[in-house]
């Protein structure tokens, strides 16, 4: 399947700073259309039959999303953009809002008409300080046109965090509290922002609505496999020649991207979805991406056959240990221990019975942590343990 | 903003006004946390809470130039910690520490979203990507 540019259409052909090379694109068209032939119903309709879903790891169904907070009573609404981007080895939102920030800015007016908020958050990680102006700029441009007549948007700066990209914790740092996250239901869309119905979704994620709107949700749906419609833009690093961003087809096999397209060789493993992700040997290549096998928010990080599978696992549990928000026992406690465990590894002192213990941590974490961070942290443990046991067992004293 | 309850609002602003604080002084003082409690009417505890929650807040003095190399993952793969030991070495001190000039702090931090130019570092809000030792010398003379 080859390369398609749906996210990333404008990207590198407009000039971000210039609203004109926008418009010239079809730009802020869908959002005529939505406010002047379509109902809030139909808008959500149409996002609901494109089978769109979240971009940011989730894969949650975009449309049903803004049907809830759309149906939600209340009059006071919210749409968030989560641009907080944390997960390890992800780049691909800040590739997007360097080249397309006005695409963004449409798809926040649509979602505000859809669900009839008349404000919207763009939370940018503080390591993004670098595209405050570029976004501020392109913001106040739509205002100065009159796009956003009606809905205001406001950028809010994160303050180091990885747990603020999980949404509920974003939320609670907008409202200028430690990002934790929150115990649910009740859910975002109907009470989210202090607490009033909100929807919260990823750049990539709001990046497709102007062109479902214009070219329909067939045309969109026509892309994919059946559950994973559309195209993902990924994200790739580690030991490839040529990293960077790359659009594909849903579905799309895992060699396309990293041997064809980023040339790796001599690859020992790919961690997909970053410290959260899933880990697969090489033999599983030709493996599909998409959200029913593995896909997370796009980080494809490639390992060599140089590499070290208990330094791999090691460090990304470090990393979430590390960003644990503390709030939920299995997580805080649990990905310590898996720290201290994994170390034992690392220096070559791991027993059978630590084997055993991991296996049994991963369970627990898995069932019962509050949020995705904990229940997730064990994939990496957990798909070695599958993939490359040998590699614990070689450094177990006898 | 009006539409929202003033109380809200106030605790709204809590991280800007810190972050405020961080760039005027380097660090948030007591004193501001002190001073931030009182006019938001929350305990000192929870603006502490938050202070020191987040990776760009700090609660002790900092150096002029914070330095954040990255450590995580796709950059270690491509030589970070050739960079980390340049940088201790060109400055003498070691991650978590401040040149006794002040000049600058050096921190290590998890992925910064340039992993497509890895090895890289932040240095206040500025970006320095595929970074080599050699290279390291003459970015750290454009901070004063
Ligand atoms: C620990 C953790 C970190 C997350 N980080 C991000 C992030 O940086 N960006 C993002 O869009 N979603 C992130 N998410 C997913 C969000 O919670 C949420 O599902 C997403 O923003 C919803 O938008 P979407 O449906 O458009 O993907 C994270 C989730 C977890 C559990
Ligand atoms: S791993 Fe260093 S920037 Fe992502």
């Amino acid at each position: 399947m080859p390369q398609q540019r749906v996210v990333l259409k404008n990207c590198g052909v407009i000039d971000p700073r210039r609203i004109e090379t926008y418009l010239e694109r079809d730009g802020f068209k869908a959002l005529a259309k939505v406010r002047r032939e379509m109902t809030r119903e139909q808008v959500t309709d149409e996002i609901k039959a494109s089978g769109l879903r979240g971009r940011g790891g989730a894969g949650f169904p975009t449309g049903i999303k803004w049907e809830g907070a759309r149906q939600a009573p209340g009059e006071e609404k919210y749409v968030i953009c989560n641009a907080d981007e944390g997960e390890v080895g992800t780049f691909k939102d800040r590739y997007i809002l360097e080249r397309d920030p006005f695409t963004l800015i449409e798809a926040m007016a649509i979602a505000g008409y859809a669900i009839g908020a008349k404000q919207g958050y763009i939370y940018l990680r503080a390591e993004y300080h670098h595209l405050f102006d570029l976004l501020q700029n392109a913001i106040n441009q739509a205002k100065k046109s009159g796009y956003l007549d009606g809905f205001r948007i406001e950028i809010r700066e994160g303050a180091g965090a990885y747990i603020c990209g999980e949404e509920s914790a974003l939320m609670d740092s907008i409202e200028g509290k430690r990002g934790e996250s929150r115990y649910r239901p009740p859910f975002p869309t109907t009470s989210g922002l202090w607490g009033k119905p909100t929807i919260i979704n990823n750049v990539e994620t709001l990046m497709n609505i102007p062109q479902i709107i214009l070219n329909g949700a067939g045309w969109f749906s026509q892309m994919g496999t059946e559950r994973s419609k559309g195209t993902k833009v990924f994200s790739i690093s580690g030991d490839v020649e040529n990293p960077g961003v790359y659009e594909l087809v849903l579905g799309s096999p895992l060699r396309e991207l990293v041997e064809d397209l980023a040339s790796a060789k001599d690859i020992k493993l790919i961690q997909i979805g970053g410290a959260t992700g899933r880990i697969l040997p090489y033999e599983k290549i030709d493996t599909p991406l998409a959200f029913e096998t593995v896909l997370g928010a796009g980080a494809v990080t490639v390992y060599n056959r140089s590499r070290d599978v208990i330094d791999i696992v090691y460090r990304t549990m470090e990393f979430l240990a590390e960003e644990s928000c503390g709030k939920c026992t299995p997580c805080r406690q649990g990905t310590e221990v898996m720290v201290e465990i994994l170390e034992k590894f690392h220096r070559g002192e791991g027993r059978e019975q630590d084997i055993r213990n991991l296996e049994a941590l991963s369970q627990v974490m898995m069932l019962t942590s509050l949020c995705g961070l904990g229940q997730a942290a064990p994939n990496a443990v957990m798909d070695t343990l599958q993939y490359f046991k040998d590699a614990y067992k070689k450094r177990v004293v006898v | 903003m009006s539409e929202k309850g003033i109380s809200t609002l106030g605790r709204e602003g809590l991280i800007l006004r810190l972050k405020e604080a961080q760039s005027k002084f380097g660090y948030v003082p007591q004193e501001v946390m002190a001073e931030l409690a009182q006019s938001l009417e929350i305990p000192i505890n929870e603006v502490y809470g938050v202070a020191s929650f987040y990776s760009f807040l700090s609660t002790r003095p900092l150096g002029r130039n914070v330095i954040r190399i990255c450590r995580s993952l796709p950059c270690y793969l491509k030589g970070a910690q050739t960079v980390i030991e340049a940088v201790e070495k060109e400055l003498g001190i070691k991650p978590g520490e401040t040149t006794p000039d002040g000049r600058f702090s050096f921190q290590l931090a998890n992925c910064i979203g340039l992993c497509d130019q890895a090895p890289a570092m932040l240095i206040n809000q500025d970006a320095h990507v595929e970074l080599t030792p050699e290279k390291i010398t003459q970015i750290l003379r454009m901070y004063k």
